[in-house]
């Protein structure tokens, strides 16, 4: 297995304090910025009732599924206050031109 | 910085969390600490002794602290090591025959009582050694030795008839012996209950198979070498073949005694918690207090609390001025509640309802219109409303009886205490009693952790009440308050009037800058849409719109189903639609493919299975302003036909609504407002079950009421007032509107924000103008009128960058895109 960068475009892409669903070939990955400058990547579905991770609140570290409220650590899928499964992260950074890079698998 | 020393003698209830409370506000990096305990265990709850005894609890289910904690926490703990004398000029204390010595800066009493054996001729066969069949009922060990002992006999009595004499007649009566509870008083329980209770109480023991015995003088102990029976001063006898004495409780304050500390009835502290020595302090049941020593768990609670703030620094000027005590607990399974004053007083009202065929008695002590005291036997179903307004000091209702009874619609069935383990509780997320129960076992301790351990209660929140008495039942008097439920959201340690206070002080306008002055810059996503709603309240057209604290409805306008497609709710003004409008819908849910069209419940058309990057077209051939069916705003006004067809209709119910919905569309709020409009008292819009109705009555009058619901709580409103045009319905609904924005927490809806304010309150403020605020109300709710715009604009003025877009596709440079990234730019 080999990892690629794949780039995501400009990180204005995403708002500040929100997420955004990226199709990624076959992958579907919900990518976050939070208001101090944090860039997380994670599968975009909860594994709860598959809600849209990517239309949820975040916080410093914690995504909430915007269906029932599950939260997640950002940073390392973590349940947080359940035992609905962990969310698969992903590596990702913002280049010095300011684009996203997602690190993927293949 | 070197660390100081506390050394903490006793490791009950009050010393371990005493340490507890001292290591949650950072005590460890301050103190070495070292407890002393004269058992050889960790630290259990002792008030859940008597369920032990009665099977209820099994003895390893009461541990709060096992001994690993101790060694977590880095706490030296010294068990059977009694503390026989404190060297205050050295400040050493000396344990188990001077094997332990250990020095102290500050040293905590906290030796709890013991239990206290009147005279007994024979009771004794040496010196400090029971007769065999003779216990007291104190410790662990205790209600080990009487289960042991209590299964090879037939028969017991108990001396003492206050509570914990009864626990243990209901232990021993489990185990299936003849028990016999003897009493010196006239009637049972007389330190909490008056003589009334005390004889409906009496009643309710014996129809049990407890037999009791009134006004009884204890001589001394029958039987060689064994208990055989018991001689009273009146010279008659009663057989028996144990006796558990459990006459009281004296404080445990021998150790301060030699020591030379100031001693009365216990050890004398001040409202600092110091002893006579500026270096020792003692908490719990073996201090005295402002004259008064306490055998409740509660105020010592409070008592640990003060002086933990104050040894770590926190809150170096914290005092204790006292504890009002109450309690609530199920004596032999007769639920009790007993607060404050047990008889009236003076000039004080005595409110009393006693039914003693079903064993329930209930008074309530009036002074100067607010309550000094309460005895509820045999039903508590009332006890957290007077519980509250007992500590709360608040002002009683004129109509006593609303104290004293549940309102028929509210009386619940069968209580969830007698609910077998796999009875469901949560039914929005199917979590059963069992499993809140393990839960508290495991340490839950708070409704919040055991909510959010469990996720009861965490849907429609209607079963928190059952999850907090399920709480209460196995936790008992362990219960902690979690500090955050007094705070508006979770992630800001303010109430509201406090955060609302910094909020406008410090001109903060966005979420951001919230948490940044107010939260040590940390955001919390759940606490988002609040401080939100909040911000808009206070700051109107001036507040910060930061679109990632709101929820996802609130960024795209539209509801999320469990399939993440959205719901379109356009507004339909009072109900009344035309064929051409109706036309349009019918176009619109045909192109875009709508998966569902339905009549809601507040009287339009929802159009179902819209997916997020389709709502700005929808809404564009739409032509209709947002419905708000989404928001935690004014959501719509539900109208009857009203006078202008109905032969019944006094009141033009349909051009009111038409005109309530054009001024509150889109109005923030706390929770969702749902509203409605009656042209006759029929009420054919359920006008009264709103949160805010009006129904048109004879004579050109409306009523008005607020606080209704008919959701998962159903409750009638209340009439707020009588007004005789639009207008003043118009002016009343907006200024109850926005006392409630400005007053109630967040997600809570009318209903529970009438009930907690008071009614009567609600009306003095709103109608006479108590507080000469309906001036501003009314030009606050102005404001945020005229400052609506409909949010269905965002269709060709986007706020954010991809606002609509289902999914992204990478930059073009790198892959080839599968399909168009829609929305961007």
């Amino acid at each position: 297995m080999m990892a690629r960068p794949v780039n995501l475009g400009p990180i204005a892409r995403i708002p500040e304090g929100e997420g955004r669903t990226f199709d990624v070939g076959k992958l579907r990955v919900a990518v976050f910025r939070t208001r101090r400058g944090g860039v997380y990547a994670t599968q975009a579905e909860c594994p709860h009732r598959s809600g849209p991770l990517a239309d949820g609140l975040i916080g410093e570290r914690a995504v909430m599924c915007p269906l029932h409220g599950y939260k997640f650590d950002l940073t390392n899928g973590d349940a947080l206050g359940h035992t609905c499964g962990t969310l698969k992260t992903f590596p990702v950074d913002v280049d010095e031109r300011g684009d996203v890079r997602l690190l993927v698998e293949e | 910085m070197k660390k100081e020393r506390l050394v903490v003698v006793g490791n009950g209830m009050a010393g371990a969390r005493l340490v507890e409370e001292v290591l949650a506000r950072g005590g460890r990096d301050r103190f070495d600490i070292v407890m002393f305990g004269d058992e050889p265990y960790g630290n259990y709850n002792r008030i859940l002794l008597s369920n032990v005894l009665a099977g209820a609890h099994d003895a390893k289910d009461i541990f709060l602290n096992p001994l690993a904690w101790y060694e977590q926490n880095g706490i030296t703990l010294h068990t059977n090591a009694r503390v026989h004398g404190i060297d205050r000029r050295a400040k050493v204390v000396h344990a188990a025959d001077d094997a332990i010595l250990e020095g102290y800066d500050h040293l905590v009493i906290a030796t709890g009582s013991n239990a206290f054996v009147p005279p007994l001729e024979r009771a004794y066969v040496d010196e400090g050694k029971f007769r065999e069949g003779v216990f007291v009922f104190r410790t662990l060990d205790d209600t080990n030795a009487i289960l042991d002992y209590a299964s090879k006999v037939k028969s017991a009595a108990v001396l003492g008839g206050g509570l914990l004499g009864l626990e243990a007649a209901r232990g021993l009566l489990r185990l299936g012996l003849e028990v016999h509870v003897v009493h010196l008083m006239k009637h049972l329980m007389e330190v909490q209950l008056d003589r009334m209770a005390g004889l409906i109480l009496r009643r309710s023991m014996e129809q049990m198979g407890l037999r009791v015995h009134l006004e009884k003088v204890t001589a001394g102990v029958i039987g060689e070498p064994n208990v055989q029976g018991l001689l009273f001063a009146d010279g008659s006898t009663l057989d028996c073949e144990m006796l558990v004495v459990s006459a009281g409780i004296r404080p445990n304050a021998q150790l301060a005694i030699d020591a030379g500390l100031e001693v009365e009835r216990g050890i004398v502290v001040g409202d600092d918690m110091r002893t006579s020595d500026d270096a020792i302090f003692a908490v719990g049941e073996c201090a005295q207090h402002r004259g008064k020593t306490y055998g409740l768990v509660a105020p010592l609670w409070d008592q640990v609390r003060v002086l933990a703030e104050r040894l770590t620094m926190t809150k170096p000027d914290a005092t204790y001025t006292g504890s009002q005590v109450s309690t609530k607990l199920k004596v032999m399974g007769v639920d009790l509640a007993v607060m404050g004053a047990r008889d009236a007083d003076g000039d004080d009202e005595e409110v009393v309802y006693s039914e003693p065929s079903r064993g329930v008695y209930k008074k309530l002590v009036v002074r100067n219109g607010k309550l000094a005291g309460a005895i509820l036997l045999g039903d508590a179903t009332m006890a957290p409303n007077l519980l509250q307004a007992f500590d709360r000091g608040r002002d009683l209702p004129a109509d006593r009886s609303e104290l004293l009874f549940a309102l028929s619609s509210e009386a619940s069935g069968a209580s969830v205490l007698d609910m077998p383990d796999d009875a469901q509780i949560c039914n929005c997320n199917g979590v059963t009693k069992g499993r809140i129960v393990q839960a508290v076992r495991g340490g839950c301790r708070s409704l919040k952790v055991l909510c959010d351990s469990t996720r009861a209660g965490t849907g429609c929140g209607t079963c928190k009440k059952d999850v907090q008495a399920i709480l209460e039942l196995v936790a008992g008097d362990t219960v902690k308050e979690d500090p955050s439920v007094h705070h508006y959201v979770p992630g800001v340690p303010l109430a509201k009037p406090e955060l609302v206070r910094a909020i406008r002080e410090r001109g903060l306008r966005s979420v951001s800058s919230v948490f940044a002055a107010l939260a040590g810059g940390v955001e919390d996503a759940p606490s988002k849409p609040g401080l939100a709603s909040l911000l808009k309240t206070i700051w109107g057209k001036d507040y910060d719109d930061e679109r990632d604290a709101r929820f996802i409805n609130d960024r795209v306008h539209a509801n999320i189903q469990k399939d993440g497609t959205f719901s379109v709710i356009p507004r339909i003004y009072g109900g009344v639609t035309t064929a051409a409008e109706l036309r349009r819908i019918a176009d619109v849910a045909e192109k875009h493919h709508a998966r569902m069209v339905k009549i809601t419940g507040g009287q339009r058309i929802d159009l179902l299975g819209i997916p997020k990057e389709r709502l700005p077209e929808v809404w564009r051939d739409l032509g209709m302003p947002s419905g708000h069916a989404y928001a935690k705003s004014f959501r719509t006004c539900k109208t009857c036909v009203g006078s202008e067809f109905c032969r019944w209709g006094v009141g033009d119910s349909t051009g009111l609504g038409i005109e309530i919905e054009k001024r509150f569309q889109g109005l923030e709020s706390p929770h969702k407002m749902k509203l409605a409009t009656a042209g006759c008292p029929r009420n054919c819009s359920e006008a009264t079950t709103k949160d805010v109705g009006a129904v048109a009555i004879e004579g050109g009058k409306w009523e008005v009421y607020v606080g209704g619901a008919a959701g998962s709580r159903v409750r009638k409103g209340d009439v707020l007032c009588v007004v005789d045009s639009h207008d003043d319905v118009l002016k009343y609904f907006g200024r109850f509107m926005q006392y409630y924005r400005e007053n109630a927490k967040y997600l809570e809806r009318t209903y529970d924000f009438v009930e907690r304010t008071g009614i009567e309150k609600v009306k003095r403020v709103l109608v006479d103008d108590e507080d000469g605020i309906c001036a501003r109300l009314d030009a606050a709710v102005q404001e945020a009128v005229d400052a609506y715009v409909d949010p269905w604009r965002e269709a060709d003025w986007p706020a954010t960058q991809n606002q609509f877009a289902e999914s992204l596709a990478p930059a073009a440079d790198d892959l080839v895109p599968l399909r168009r990234a829609s929305g961007d730019g």
